[in-house]
């Protein structure tokens, strides 16, 4: 198989530093993604994780230090515009509409590419009507993508954690992102879910050329399927680059193992 | 001018060019290929083929799913006088090797990247394989493999040669005889290679007609194609008949959506072997049971009084007017919707075929007024022999003999047929075909049968399967391993069976059961399992079991031919019987013969009159890797009835 054309680096983030009061989730954080690669963040629970993605998506606005996105340098940045700018993310915990279908739930993924008024939507007048219909050619392509034909009129509530996981997925998928951002794909699944997972996020990235900057709990998806990994523990980054890098470096082994002092 | 099936396909095109050929579900919408778009389909994939090399009575390989653009390669060879051969989308890499080898296959038309793969696996023992081209790109950007390429090359390559050779199609198809082959169907066969049946246009389409005369099929049939392409039933039923009656033929999503594409095209025509009745009858029962009081008091009383007046009704019977009135009332309230929740209501002609049906199963679908009905055929016969006429429908036949069929029943009880459907030979296997086709043209079918007094066809066994009982009570009686089987299958609770007793003094049987059926019995009992192996070994389930089989046993007691075919003893195997182990066929039959050798030491535990058995058994999973499966078997005796003398 040929191998994917890694580019240039587009996310760049240089220091971060993120505290709640006292407390310091992130000291000095810097990385960079490239364009096209599997970028993983890993640590131990309470490592910064999920706090440095949240950075990066604008939920949290960090004390120091830029992230600079395709030329642009922003100190914090702004959730709604971050979405603009072609960044999607999925939820750790889910934060799916438990009640409404597979196909509504990847539907308000388009939300922002809709550009006809509330009053229009409701009425599904004239334009609005074309526009749902063009979006959910979009969204049909993302089902299908995903292989979850058969539920995509089953309320999600009702459908096993793998699959929410999946649908959850189809939802940021269907803001066309050019940068995926995925809260522990993983977590919680079994054997086989985790190999379906992993099969549709290296296809997106393979399929759409998404960029993808994943955090992962599971060392041996994060070894088989990521470009690069950065690891942080305690808020710091004890290490950075390919995972055969990673996995020999004492430091991530003995945050990992612990170390006898 | 004689028929071949680019020719039926063209006079569709011409007589109407708008009306659907085909239909398939893609992105949540059924999308219609009319027929003249289908007939430049056809001429541009033909184009592209000729271009490519085939050459009339070369054979091109098609591993698929149904796919309207799969169906046009089909005809693409077959207008080009080369040779369609269809195999199974499911089997393994190396099950290919054989029919490619065979038939010296150098081009394949494949489904999507799984497909691509196994015949990428295949490079080294069919290194003649040059092309392949694939219908679905996913996954597929990457492959750098020489000689691969998207279907929609072909097609553009073909338009391209279209373009300045207008009339190259329209030549070949006028070149192409009705007595030329059309397709080579590989049989799953139990022992020893596969063997190619070839047919022809002559033989299928002869076959396709009389189906169609007898069922009164029209253009305005709906069909779902959900079954493998490679089995000749499906090719008959969306392909040849599809042809012949210029009909619609639907296909699904994907193989996962099939009941809910069932209920949105509410097929007319439909076919299914009896396990897919079985499944969908028993997520109607499951689903029963978790109703409320009342919907399950009046959903009993309901199929008691269908039960009762159902099968008259569809056999045309008269029945009182009160039970008319009741039943109308039941149709409003539940076998209406219960049609309509199945994907039937519309569902004109139904048949079954390929195993015995059970007769509670089989009555259950005429009680609710779906015109389920049997057939008796099998790929060498180009499926039609026997069918049921509308209202004379019984489990335990499989109906009369149909325009152009003759049967007689030789002296050991084999049923020979004479048809213009027999296929012509098997592929390069001229000692088989004279085992089978005598010169006077009689098709040595294999099963052992009768004619019952009514002119219908009734099967016992696989005439090389009646054995004999040695020795004890019952010496020298006849001993039906799969009639017994059958009638243990008929059990919700029993998946398969496989019985012992040719040659022995008594029969005895090893049960695989129902992981749905007996894994809800055993929640609503509180029992605990962990899995298939656990959950067959529990005490419990071993009752459950023996229970079912003391039935069978009284029920074979009051037969006196087959009251020696008692099943004395049993166990239930520690894992379940599978395809990718050569325990089943991918037909699902089960390999007696096979099993018995793999579980040699089960079979001397049952007979050595131990109580339990300890076995490992190796186990390959469907993505290829290998496993073992071990366990200490219980083996069980089960009682056993006098033969009822008739006479008494």
């Amino acid at each position: 198989m040929a191998e994917r054309r890694i580019g240039e680096v587009i996310l760049d983030i240089k220091n971060i530093s993120l505290a709640f009061g006292g407390v310091k989730a992130l000291t000095d954080i810097s990385f960079d993604v490239r364009e096209h690669e599997i970028r993983a963040i890993i640590g131990p629970n309470g490592a910064g994780k999920s706090s440095m993605l949240n950075c990066i998506n604008g939920v949290y606005q960090p004390q120091q230090g830029s992230i600079n996105f395709r030329g642009q340098t922003f100190s914090h940045m702004n959730s709604r515009q971050v979405a603009k700018m072609g960044f999607a993310r999925t939820f750790q915990s889910l934060a799916l509409f438990k009640g409404m279908s597979v196909l509504d739930n990847i539907m308000t993924g388009r939300n922002l590419k809709m550009k006809c008024n509330l009053f229009r939507q409701a009425l599904r007048w004239g334009a609005a009507e074309r526009e749902e219909i063009e979006q959910r050619a979009y969204v049909e392509r993302i089902i299908d993508f995903l292989e979850i034909q058969p539920y995509r009129k089953t309320p999600v509530g009702r459908l096993p954690y793998g699959l929410q996981k999946r649908v959850d997925l189809g939802r940021a998928l269907a803001m066309e992102p050019s940068v995926l951002l995925l809260d522990e794909p993983m977590a919680g699944m079994n054997v086989e879910e985790k190999q379906d997972m992993c099969r549709f996020v290296l296809d997106v990235n393979d399929e759409y050329g998404t960029t993808i900057v994943l955090i992962e709990h599971d060392m041996s998806v994060v070894m088989d399927i990521s470009d690069r990994v950065v690891v942080l523990d305690y808020g710091k980054k004890i290490g950075d680059g390919t995972p055969a890098e990673v996995r020999a470096n004492p430091d991530v082994i003995s945050a990992y193992l612990g170390t006898s002092h | 001018m004689q028929k071949t099936f680019p020719r039926l396909m063209l006079e569709h095109a011409s007589a109407r060019p708008d009306a659907p050929a085909l239909r398939e579900k893609e992105y949540g919408i059924w999308q219609s290929l009319s027929w003249s778009a289908l007939a430049t389909l056809v001429r541009e994939l033909a184009c592209g083929l000729a271009q490519a090399g085939l050459q009339r009575g070369q054979h091109i390989v098609v591993v698929a799913e149904n796919r309207p653009r799969l169906s046009a390669v089909m005809l693409a060879a077959q207008s080009l006088g080369a040779i369609p051969v269809p195999l199974y989308q499911d089997a393994a890499a190396n099950e290919y090797i054989f029919p490619i080898n065979n038939a010296d296959i150098a081009l394949a038309v494949v489904e999507d990247q799984e497909q691509v793969d196994k015949m990428i696996e295949l490079r080294e023992s069919c290194p003649q394989i040059s092309r392949i081209w694939y219908d679905d790109p996913r996954g597929l950007r990457n492959y750098d493999t020489p000689g691969l390429a998207s279907l929609d090359v072909l097609v553009e390559a073909g338009r391209a040669y279209n373009a300045q050779h207008p009339r190259f199609f329209d030549e070949q198809v006028a070149l192409g005889q009705s007595s030329d082959v059309a397709a080579m169907f590989f049989t799953s066969g139990t022992t020893g290679n596969p063997k190619g049946v070839v047919h022809t246009h002559f033989t299928l389409i002869d076959r396709a007609r009389a189906g169609a005369k007898f069922d009164k099929l029209g253009p305005a049939e709906e069909v779902l194609a959900y079954l493998p392409p490679a089995w000749i039933g499906q090719n008959i039923f969306s392909y040849a008949q599809w042809l012949a009656c210029g009909y619609v033929v639907n296909c699904p999503e994907s193989a996962s959506t099939v009941t809910i594409d069932l209920k949105e095209i509410g097929p007319t025509y439909y076919f299914a072997p009896p396990r897919v009745f079985e499944g969908l009858l028993t997520t109607v029962m499951i689903r029963m049971e978790d109703a409320g009081r009342f919907k399950k008091w009046l959903f009993r009383n309901c199929m008691d009084l269908a039960r009762r007046v159902g099968p008259a009704l569809m056999d045309g019977k008269p029945v009182g007017p009160g039970d008319k009135l009741l039943y109308g009332l039941g149709n409003l309230c539940i076998y209406g919707p219960l049609r309509n929740s199945l994907g039937m209501s519309r569902v004109r002609v139904a048949y079954t075929a390929g195993e015995a049906i059970g007769p509670d199963l089989f009555t259950f679908y005429r009680s609710i007024g779906i015109n389920l009905k049997q057939l008796y055929g099998s790929t060498e016969t180009a499926v039609f022999v026997c069918l049921q006429p509308d209202n004379e429908a019984k489990a335990d036949s499989v109906g009369v003999p149909i325009d152009g069929v003759e049967i007689r029943l030789a002296d050991n009880g084999e049923i020979l047929v004479k048809s213009p459907g027999l296929l012509k030979e098997y592929y390069k296997n001229p000692t088989a075909t004279a085992e089978v086709l005598t010169a006077d043209g009689w098709y040595h079918t294999g099963d052992a049968g009768f004619l019952d007094a009514g002119g219908h066809l009734k099967i016992i066994d696989r005439a090389k399967d009646v054995g004999r009982l040695i020795g004890g009570e019952h010496d020298g009686a006849m001993f039906a391993p799969k009639y017994v089987e059958n009638k243990l299958k008929f059990f919700p609770f029993i998946k398969e069976a496989v019985a012992f007793g040719d040659k022995r003094e008594r029969a005895c049987a090893f049960v695989n059961i129902d992981m749905e059926a007996v894994g809800n019995w055993a929640e609503k009992r509180n029992l605990p399992y962990a899995g298939y192996t656990d959950l067959a070994q529990k005490a419990e389930v071993y009752d459950l079991v023996r229970d079912c089989i003391e039935k069978v046993n009284a029920d074979l007691a009051a037969d006196t031919l087959l009251a020696g075919s008692q099943i004395h003893r049993f166990l239930i195997l520690h894992k379940e019987l599978d395809a990718d182990d050569g325990e089943l066929t991918r037909t699902r039959k089960v390999k007696r013969g096979f099993i018995g050798q793999r579980y040699q030491l089960l079979v001397d535990a049952l007979y050595g009159g131990r109580s339990s058995q300890f076995i490992e058994t190796p186990v390959s999973f469907e993505d290829g890797r290998k496993g073992t499966v071990s366990a200490d078997l219980k083996i069980m005796d089960v009682k056993v009835f006098p033969a009822v003398d008739k006479a008494a």
